[in-house]
């Protein structure tokens, strides 16, 4: 009963979030300089004044702003997020044709960067003056401080133009023939380089944090219940004291999927990945204000959906968060 | 049944367990002969402790002298084609090589110096005066106050940054100044969350129930008691934005949105992605300027971290 | 008889930054099966190292035994290799903590924390496992135990934790139960409640019982021999009766003399309350060769600086380490 409650209370602030994005990424659109009629007369190849006026009526772009704003917020309840006069297409069909590829990249790496980020963490606390550890300490500096679009181009020139070992661009060859395990390896193959460019930042983070909160945790009365009780090392380490390390790290990782999209859009740059980053770069070039604001819509969904998934694993893996 | 605990030697470490005492008073021993500096002296001793932060403080100074002196000593502008496109560093006298439109590289990592450091400066000021006042709002006032502003931070906490600011600059035009404007408006969360947290912390404290007894207003409480006090952890984060708001204006600039009448490291990048292959020196050294920037202001992070944060003094 | 426990020449060092320190400075004592026997002392005189040098627990890296020996049952713990002592804590050996609140896995649930040890010692499979961890939270009696099995440490009260703690060591039948403070961070009330129910317990399972405390009532109450540390040194030793009734070194008298209660039940009349004056000697002066209580010391002498004391036995159970111990 208490998680219903608690998961429907999240679930009503994500809309109320959800919503605010809408109004203010709306409002802000209209605040902007420049006449959006003129924009999109242009990507038809330019008009006149008639037909400006035309473009205005059809786009409701000359009633008040209030009522433009209700209207497309009306819409995008009905799951309609408008017409891209840039693709000619609906803007949903748009995103969704894109979506795919960005979820798979943020979720790998988000994944990714938490095992290999709390292995290296768990790995570097207990053997603190080892070479993993100093590995880890360096790491974290670097992750941190190199700019994720250069490491990306960096591993590019390596591996996949010096030693081609991997595929300079996109998400799929459509030349590989073969029934669907063909298909995923050569995805896999695709996959390799954006999503270690994209987790090298976030494993950085992660394993400092980690190493951090486990040479805490380590160092705390229950772990030595723990030992006084004749538990193996490998029980002590991994029972009894990683999963009290993990929230600290869990509840980073929530706080780190802006971030993470905010990566993605500069990783499928790189790395020509067809995503809702390379669709936003377009769009944002062309001013196709309807395509923009799905986009922003989109990303802020996938920011709150793993927000919620973060809480939902807190509450898993610390009874505390569950309250009494 | 009674315990010692009454009785009147009261060395206060009743509570503690024997292996705590023991550690407790091997540590004693020795910060005695610490104890009589002063707290900023003391402070100092230990940045400088720290031998990474110092060199890295060191080679920060020569970045930014650099970003000065450097245009006005190397006069080549960034914008000319000085020699043929894709010079190899060493070629002709050009130290790093030109580009593909033969513009000297070294220039434009100079001219991109004060770029970077300007605006990373100015959008860690924005994200640090953001940040502390709603945090610091939020911390004092309680109730209302702090549920609203939290709720606000927590709204902007959702927006993906970069897009964001991506859709900002490309609105209202690829200025420095918009540029700022759009990575501060979208930073301080981290911020304003640090600066709550201390302040809900310190507020609790004695000194300031007994200021607020002795009749101090609110804004004395906030500015003169409550903030300075609060301040160590809002300096090392303060180190950490420059260096991020540097990251982020690189990535920007990658993408396009940037002046197009200003060289920056990230805007070098991103023009010549397209001829790696020919020429991956094009973009290995101003990402090893921008890499190297940040990699100094984190460590500078670490040793202010070290130096103000009384808790690790201790260990 | 050969004890249970017997520890000889036992010295324990501890690297601080002022250099190495003889937190246990030369300590001999035995415990033999289903006794009571408790260990007096200020915080710092190097009580909880001694329990935690018997499990084989001291400080990692800064912490060793630098000479003599831990024998349990004849086998002697500090040459043991990791793997033997996993077996024998918390199965022939367990030890309770002072900090109930800190002492519990804070993820697990209490039923999950007290199953773990008899699976590992007892290789009891899953629900055997879980149903004697509820039927010995039962035993402690923890209320609705079946049901409160799967309640996490933070829904516990302090003494139940306790109580979970409890549970957990005596899970095996131990040999020998360690109990470090078990009651100081708990209501006056609920150690009362807490001490009869390991009384009880100790009925039942036979386990001989090292009671840490810094509490004469509990020693009067619970202990059948005491030994008082001080600094790192057994300075009285011998059975509680005898040694409270007449003290043989002034530390132990100046700590009886600080319980108001104990004294009136002892004596039947009201003297009035004494403090020991003075400090305890910090880490740096451990290992001197001198009483290390002669600056807080009525009798001190020229001796007392000059040498350490040797111990004295006599009639009846004592042993003192005081050069004045007749004359206390």
């Amino acid at each position: 009963m208490n998680l219903i409650s608690t998961v429907a209370q999240r679930v009503l602030w994500a809309a109320i979030l959800l919503l605010a994005v809408l109004v203010l990424n709306f409002s802000m659109m209209h605040l902007a300089p420049g006449d959006v009629a003129d924009t999109i007369a242009q990507s038809m190849g330019g008009a006149d004044a008639e037909v400006l006026e035309q473009i205005r009526t059809d786009y409701g772009l000359d009633q008040p702003f209030l009522s433009q704003l209700s209207n497309y917020v009306g819409k995008v309840l009905h799951f309609d997020l408008g017409y891209s006069y840039f693709y000619n297409q609906p803007v949903t069909k748009l995103i969704f044709e894109k979506l795919p590829a960005t979820l798979i990249l943020v979720i790998t790496a988000q994944l990714l960067a938490l095992i290999i980020g709390v292995l290296l963490g768990v790995y570097s606390a207990r053997n603190q003056e080892g070479w993993v550890s100093h590995f880890v300490t360096l790491f974290a500096l670097f992750g941190y401080s190199a700019p994720v679009f250069w490491t990306g181009i960096l591993l590019l020139i390596a591996f996949s133009l010096k030693i081609p070992l991997f595929p300079v661009a996109g998400m799929v060859d459509v030349t590989v023939e073969g029934g669907a395990i063909a298909k995923f390896l050569d995805l896999l193959r695709h996959m390799v380089l954006p999503v270690i460019t994209l987790a090298s930042i976030f494993i950085a983070l992660y394993s400092r944090l980690c190493r951090a909160t486990m040479m805490e945790v380590l160092q705390t009365d229950y772990i030595r219940t723990a030992k006084s009780k004749g538990l193996s090392t490998r029980e002590i380490i991994y029972k009894h004291a990683l999963k009290n390390s993990l929230s600290p790290v869990i509840t980073l990782a929530g706080l780190q999927f802006s971030a993470v999209v905010s990566g993605a859009v500069l990783v499928e740059t790189v790395f020509s990945w067809p995503g809702l980053g390379t669709l936003a770069l377009q769009s944002i070039i062309a001013r196709d204000t309807p395509t923009i604001l799905g986009i922003l819509f989109f990303s802020a969904l996938v920011v709150i959906v793993g927000n919620l998934l973060t809480d939902l694993a807190l509450r898993f893996v610390d009874p505390r968060v569950r309250g009494h | 049944m009674n315990d010692l605990k009454n009785d009147s030697r009261s060395d206060g470490l009743a509570q503690n367990t024997d292996t705590q005492a023991d550690l407790n008073a091997g540590i004693n021993a020795e910060q005695l002969t610490t104890k009589a500096r002063h707290p900023a002296a003391d402070a100092l001793g230990m940045f400088l402790k720290n031998r990474a932060a110092t060199v890295a403080l060191f080679f920060l100074v020569l970045i930014i002298i650099t970003g000065i002196v450097g245009p006005m000593v190397y006069k080549t502008d960034p914008f000319d084609m000085v020699w043929a496109p894709f010079s190899p560093p060493g070629a002709e006298g050009f130290l790093l090589g030109t580009d593909y439109l033969g513009r000297d590289i070294l220039a434009g990592i100079l001219y991109g110096t004060r770029v970077s450091l300007l605006v990373g400066l100015s959008a860690a000021l924005m994200t640090v005066f953001i940040g502390v006042s709603i945090g610091a709002m939020a911390g004092f006032f309680r109730g209302w106050v702090e549920e609203a502003l939290m709720r606000l931070t927590e709204f902007f906490q959702v927006l993906p940054t970069l897009l964001f600011s991506m859709v900002i600059v490309a609105l209202f035009g690829p200025t420095l100044p918009i540029i700022t404007i759009a990575i501060g408006a979208v930073s301080w969360p981290a911020v304003a969350r640090i600066t709550r947290s201390e302040f809900l912390r310190i507020r609790e404290l004695e000194y300031v129930t007994a200021s607020r007894a002795s009749g101090s207003k609110n804004a004395k409480l906030m500015f003169k008691v409550i903030l300075p006090n609060a301040l160590p952890p809002i300096i090392v984060q303060a180190a950490l934005m420059v260096g991020s708001a540097i990251l982020f204006e690189a990535g920007l600039s990658f993408l396009g949105l940037t002046d197009p009448n200003i060289v920056s490291w990230g805007q070098i990048i991103g023009s010549n992605r397209p001829y790696i292959l020919d020429a991956s020196y094009t973009v290995t050294f101003p990402g090893l300027a921008i890499f190297f920037t940040v990699l100094c202001l984190s460590l500078v992070g670490d040793g202010l971290n070290d130096a103000l944060n009384p808790k690790l003094r201790q260990r | 008889m050969s004890a249970l426990l017997s520890v000889e020449n036992l010295r324990i060092e501890l690297d601080t930054r002022a250099g190495v320190a003889p937190v246990i400075d030369d300590l001999s004592f035995s415990l033999n099966a289903g006794e009571t026997l408790s260990f007096v002392g200020e915080s710092g005189c190097g009580k909880s190292m001694t329990a935690l040098a018997i499990m084989g627990l001291l400080p990692e890296k800064i912490g060793r035994v630098a000479s003599g020996s831990i024998l349990f049952n004849g086998e002697d713990i500090t040459k043991a290799s990791d793997e033997r002592l996993r077996e024998i804590r918390g199965n022939d050996i367990s030890m309770i903590f002072q900090e109930p609140m800190t002492s519990l896995n804070p993820v697990f649930t209490i039923g999950e924390q007290v199953a773990e040890v008899l699976r590992r010692h007892q290789k009891l499979g899953r629900k055997a496992a879980w149903s004697t961890a509820v039927e010995l939270l039962n035993s402690v009696r923890i209320p609705d135990a079946a049901r409160r099995a799967k309640s996490y440490p933070h829904q516990l009260s302090g003494g139940q934790r306790q109580r979970v703690m409890i549970a957990m060591a005596l899970a095996c039948k131990p040999r020998i139960l360690i109990a470090d403070e078990p009651t100081t961070a708990l209501d006056v009330t609920i150690q009362a409640q807490i001490f009869d129910l390991l009384e009880d317990l100790q009925a039942q399972t036979g386990s001989a019982i090292i009671m840490i405390t810094h509490d004469m009532g509990v020693v009067a109450e619970i202990a059948e021999r005491m030994i008082v540390m001080y600094a790192g040194r057994m300075v009285e030793h011998g059975n509680v009766d005898d040694v409270l009734s007449r003290p043989r070194h002034p530390y132990t008298k100046g700590l009886i003399g600080c319980v108001p209660h104990l004294m009136a039940t002892l004596t039947d009349s009201r003297p009035e309350l004494t403090e020991i004056s003075g400090i305890v000697p910090g880490l740096n002066e451990f290992g001197q060769n001198a009483c290390l209580f002669a600056s807080r010391c009525n009798l001190v002498g020229q001796q007392c600086v000059q040498a350490r004391p040797k111990e004295k036995q006599f009639e009846n159970t004592q042993l003192s380490a005081c050069w004045h111990a007749e004359s206390v």
